[in-house]
């Protein structure tokens, strides 16, 4: 989280990309000049598989305020299944994060094929307005890591 | 931040032209990130994949003893490959290479130099995180076994290991019938030629039993695979034909004088009848007989045993047994084919009640030379010559219910063209009347084909399906149907019904996906790794798919799959050793619990578990391990997940490596 | 109850004398007549097996350990407690071939004030899944209350309530690990929040957020595997209803993805190592509650 000098909070977002077709949608977006803001930071993965629960409790740990997670379709997926299984995981910690009481919202999940530049561009501008509405992620973060 | 004291990082900032430094301040991001632990060379230039910009970083590499690389740049998908060539030129290990997507994932989609070249330094921070805990990956090799398995010998089959031989490797072909020759046997006549199915086909199958290169393992079925691409290890079961194949010449006096004859024929489609030694049809390969157990009175009494005397070489054995034949492969194409289904759910159309009501494929058997009416075409329930004829299309395909499949056949169209156009040409004085949905004609000379049929022909195409099929008193068939175009409900009396009925994977596949770990679709037809890409290979390496096995076609597109199926298995066979990705999982011994929900989840079969000794810490014992094949393991880290102990990890992409991402992005 | 004692001490006696087993893994008294403990037992102590009211405990897990050791070893589960050797069976985590299973009936347990246990009020019936030999008993198990009633008032509550509610709860936890240290679906042998490696051990909450990662995760990593053996709550010294957030992914598997107990069969696959190509997308956690 950050709040720049006109007192406008940037919130630090942190994406999943599959690196057979969210990331390659993501440089679709890039080569097509689809912007979206600069405070969505993309880590590349496998497959949405290997995204692991305490990964995304650690981003919120540490100070994000969204993390979403973008794979193939489900159906489309690299290694055939793995998005099936994300697609359970997920469901499961978002469900529980919600059940602690914490903004569902913060957290999602988007398939987005390598064709789909436009589409990623979009889902990113409007997880980021959605996270910037819920303000900064206060319920989850380690205090320690004040800015 | 975990910093490895030891790495010594080299960051180098692309300019790409104006492209990243048009929005990113790159000499500012080279200065700041030479701030981050374990960097100690930082430096930007206009473009770092050219000649000069990758000798930047060789001469880098070797001056400052640098053990991985940073590159700010366009996309991983983009250059990974070449930084990655470049670093081991200099002498590192390539997978000491990270990226930092400044490029599409950042200059080209942010129009504000602040906040670009803020994001670009928090991107580099994170590969340069990512990297203090990469460790060099080698890659394994594996050596290829040079010879391929073929499962079915249909056309399919038969293309596939023709070409296989072709290119000089050995090849297997298991049938599961007693000769190879599949559907396109049993054929008459094929679309839109019209030429004779075993006139093109019997050379083949000769062909392929003749080849030097061919092994046929026919009446055979696979029991067993393990292993992995270029390695698998195959049991087949040569079932039990009753019949010294080694001494007998085909001469077939023993098929002539079986007492037991009552049988109904399969390749007739249970048109006649055949004896309990029998061959299948005159041209089958091998042209050896085979005795049918259940209908054979030495296995029903134990008595007669005239074959045995007839034989003149003294072939028949009846005390013969299955036998596992076990071989290795390189490579596996599954070429199971498909069957119509069956249409006794489809009361409305009387097929269980009438003999005058028959499928497509039971009208070949009838129009065939060779079949059991020597082609004349009959009533089945009284042999006399019929007027009328009646077809109703889409028999169970393009259906929504249970009994029906979702998909359409593909090939009934056109089937349904040539036996009305045959018909028509043989015998002018029969009508014939065509009930459809569509008529489904792209391919080539295919609709010239359909409209030969209705124009010279005079088929009458009705639009609209038939609602029930009844017997009259007179014997003939009464058909209710609607006429969609004109509106108007039809009643024809005919003498004959031909459903075109659907048709569907063997039965067999299902078995054999899961041996193959190769995936099947909800309709049983094997998936292919990529629809549009990959649409010969199977999701699993090493193996490929070809025929209707894969999806319904036709003969020229089976033809061509099998064509395209045996290259990649001869651009597989050709290699002497697989180089397998590094990136995959591994099991951390003294973590792993042998609890197997790893292996539960792996897409790949790759994972196993062995009983193996550990030494925990001073305690020995025995425990149930996960050994990951990293042959078989493609990365993609389904297990590492499901893993609650974090025994599993992927080099690559470790949990360590992700943290330390996510760490710097949040700082 | 005590003629019921008697008769599994008989029979255990019967099983140490014709070399059946050399071990038996029952209930020892301690200091208070409430205060009954899991242990071992030999031909030499078998008479110090008590059998009470006030054995809650679900002995499966130790067969983890004890199903390693040199000899054969017997077991005494309550029907409930046959659910959690049956998914350890189905994890490997105990050699089906050497222990002996003694099904011995329930009839709802206490705890130290002598009311009926926070399981025993979700009762799972008197059926023993898996068992070399069940004891006869008159005792009837009590009846079953809806396990998802506490789970469904807190999903009926505002999120700001429920922060407050699990904030309050989870800044109690010491991080003794006494949940993790008694639950049968705990089998690991070196725990992540142990590992270094894993890049998430720790040792103490050092802060708000790490109370509830470490049982955010823990409650994942048991989904779909948790028998809903309420041992986390039993223990835990501080009086976290621990229970609440497995039965939260119980609920929400059976809603989701089908009922499934863990533990039923020997044979079954975990809802999260498993899926089926029509699964619900996890949007569906952000529609829940908009209606």
């Amino acid at each position: 989280m950050q709040i720049n000098e006109n007192g406008e909070f940037r919130p630090t977002i942190v994406a999943f990309c599959c690196n057979w077709c969210s990331y390659a949608g993501a440089d679709l977006a890039g080569s097509s000049r689809a912007s979206y803001p600069a405070d969505v930071k993309i880590i590349r993965v496998p497959c949405s598989c290997r995204v692991n629960p305490m990964f995304i409790l650690r981003a919120f740990e540490r100070g994000a305020d969204g993390v979403i997670l973008c794979g193939c379709h489900p159906g489309d997926c690299h290694y055939s299944t793995g998005n099936y299984y994300a697609r359970r995981r997920m469901t499961m910690l978002f469900g529980m994060l919600d059940y602690l009481g914490i903004e569902k919202e913060r957290t999602r999940v988007e398939w987005v094929s390598a064709a789909e530049g436009a589409k990623f561009s979009a889902t990113m501008n409007e997880f980021v307005s959605a996270v910037k509405e819920l303000g900064p992620n206060r319920k989850l973060r380690d205090l320690r890591c004040k800015n | 931040m975990e910093v490895n004291e030891l790495q010594k990082i080299g960051v180098f900032v692309c300019w790409c032209g104006s492209n990243i430094a048009g929005t990113v301040d790159v000499a500012k991001v080279a200065e700041t990130l030479k701030n981050e632990p374990g960097v100690v060379f930082s430096t930007d230039y206009q473009y770092m994949c050219s000649e000069a910009g990758q000798l930047i970083i060789k001469n880098a590499i070797k001056d400052n003893g640098l053990t991985g690389i940073v590159v700010c740049s366009c996309s991983p998908r983009m250059h990974e490959a070449t930084f990655r060539k470049t670093a081991e030129a200099a002498g590192l290990n390539p997978y000491m290479v990270e990226i930092a997507n400044v490029r599409e994932q950042c200059s080209w989609i942010h129009k504000d130099m602040e906040e670009g070249t803020e994001k670009a330094i928090i991107l580099g921070r994170s590969a340069v995180a990512k990297l203090n805990l990469n460790t060099p990956l080698i890659a394994g090799e594996n050596p290829v076994t040079k010879r391929a398995l073929v499962i079915g010998g249909g056309i399919a089959g038969i293309q596939t290991a023709l070409d296989i031989a072709d290119a000089g490797f050995e090849v297997d072909i298991v049938e599961k019938k007693q000769t190879i020759g599949g559907k396109m046997a049993q054929l008459d006549k094929t679309f839109p030629t019209l030429d004779c199915a075993a006139c093109i086909l019997t050379p083949k199958m000769v062909d392929a039993s003749a080849n030097d290169k061919i092994t046929l393992y026919t009446y055979s079925e696979v029991d067993n695979v393990s292993g992995f691409v270029g390695n698998f290890t195959v049991d087949i079961r040569k079932k039990a034909r009753y019949i010294n194949t080694d001494v007998c010449t085909g001469c077939g006096a023993c098929t002539e004088k079986c007492p037991s004859r009552k049988t109904p024929n399969e390749f007739n489609m249970g048109l006649d009848t055949r004896s309990a030694i029998f061959i299948p049809f005159a041209q089958a390969i091998p042209n050896i007989p085979s005795i049918d157990k259940n209908a054979c009175l030495h296995f029903k009494t134990g008595k007669c045993g005239i074959c045995q005397k007839t034989c003149g070489v003294n072939a028949i054995d009846f005390e013969q047994e299955d036998e596992i034949v076990t071989r290795e492969y390189g490579a596996i194409v599954a070429a199971t084919g498909f069957n119509p289904i069956k249409v006794d759910k489809f009361d409305e159309f009387q097929y269980s009640q009438s003999p005058d009501v028959v499928t497509s494929l039971e009208l070949e058997r009838i129009m065939n030379a060779a079949g059991p009416t020597k082609g004349k075409l009959v009533r089945p329930s009284d042999h006399k010559h019929p007027t009328d004829m009646v077809f109703i299309q889409c028999v169970g395909s393009r259906g929504e219910s249970c009994r029906e499949k979702g998909y359409c056949s593909k090939i009934c169209c056109m089937y349904t063209a040539k036996h009305a156009m045959l018909i028509r040409d043989k015998y002018p004085d029969v009508n014939v009347h065509v009930f459809y949905i569509d008529v489904r004609t792209p391919g080539k000379n295919f609709d010239e084909f359909y409209r030969r049929a209705v124009e010279e022909y005079g088929v009458d195409y009705i639009k609209g399906m038939v609602g029930k099929v009844s017997t009259r008193s007179n014997g003939r068939l009464l058909v209710q149907g609607s006429d969609l175009l004109a509106n108007e409900q039809l009643l024809l009396e005919t003498d004959m019904v031909v459903l075109a009925t659907a048709i569907e994977p063997d039965e067999s596949v299902k078995d054999l996906a899961t041996m193959l770990t190769a995936s099947i679709d909800t309709n049983n037809f094997l998936t292919e790794a990529h629809a549009k890409l990959r649409p010969v290979e199977s999701p699993t390496a090493g193996v490929f798919l070809s025929g209707v096995c894969q999806g319904p076609k036709d003969i020229p597109e089976t033809v061509a799959q099998a064509g395209a199926a045996a290259s990649k298995v001869i651009g597989l066979l050709c290699k002497d050793k697989l180089i397998a990705n590094p990136c995959v999982a591994k099991s951390e011994e003294l973590l792993c619990s042998g609890c197997s929900v790893c292996a539960n989840v792996c897409p790949y079969g790759a994972i196993t578990y062995e009983e193996k000794e550990v030494n925990d810490h001073g305690v020995r014992e025995t425990r149930r391990l996960a050994q990951v094949n990293s042959a078989v393991c493609q990365g993609c880290g389904a297990c590492t997940v499901a893993c609650p102990s974090g025994a599993m990890d992927l080099q690559g992409f470790s949990t360590r490596q992700i943290m330390a991402e996510v760490d710097a992005i949040c700082k | 109850m005590q003629k019921l004692r008697d008769e599994i001490v008989a029979k255990c006696k019967a099983l140490l004398e014709d070399g059946t087993v050399d071990r038996v893994i029952g209930w020892e008294k301690g200091l208070f007549d409430y205060d009954c403990s899991p242990a071992t037992f030999t031909k030499e102590n078998i008479d110090e097996l008590v059998y009470n009211e006030y054995c809650g405990s679900n002995l499966s897990k130790y067969l983890v350990k004890e199903s390693k050791a040199e000899g054969n070893v017997a077991v005494l589960l309550k029907p409930c407690d046959t659910y959690s050797l049956n998914e350890l069976l189905l994890e490997h985590r105990v050699k089906k071939e050497k222990i002996f299973v003694l099904g011995i009936p329930c009839g709802g347990m206490k705890d130290e004030k002598g009311e009926l246990l926070m399981k025993c009020n979700t009762c799972k019936g008197n059926e023993h899944k898996i068992a070399d030999e069940v004891m006869d008993s008159d005792l009837t198990v009590p009846e079953a209350r809806d396990r998802f009633e506490l789970v469904e008032k807190l999903d009926g509550m505002t999120p700001e309530e429920r922060f407050a509610f699990w904030q309050g709860e989870l800044s109690k936890c010491i991080r003794c690990n006494a949940c993790r240290n008694v639950c049968p679906a705990c089998t690991c042998l070196k725990c992540v929040f142990d590992n270094h490696a894993s890049g998430i051990d720790s040792k103490a909450n050092a802060d708000s957020f790490e109370e509830k990662m470490f049982h955010i995760i823990r409650a994942f990593h048991v989904a779909g595997r948790c028998t809903d053996c309420g041992e986390c709550s039993r223990v835990c010294p501080q009086g976290i209803p621990l229970h609440l957030f497995n039965r939260k992914y119980i609920k929400e598997i059976n809603e989701l993805y089908g009922e499934y107990q863990a533990g039923e069969t020997e044979d079954s696959r975990p809802p999260l190592a498993n899926f089926t190509k029509e699964d619900a997308e996890p949007s569906v956690i952000y529609e829940k509650g908009r209606d």
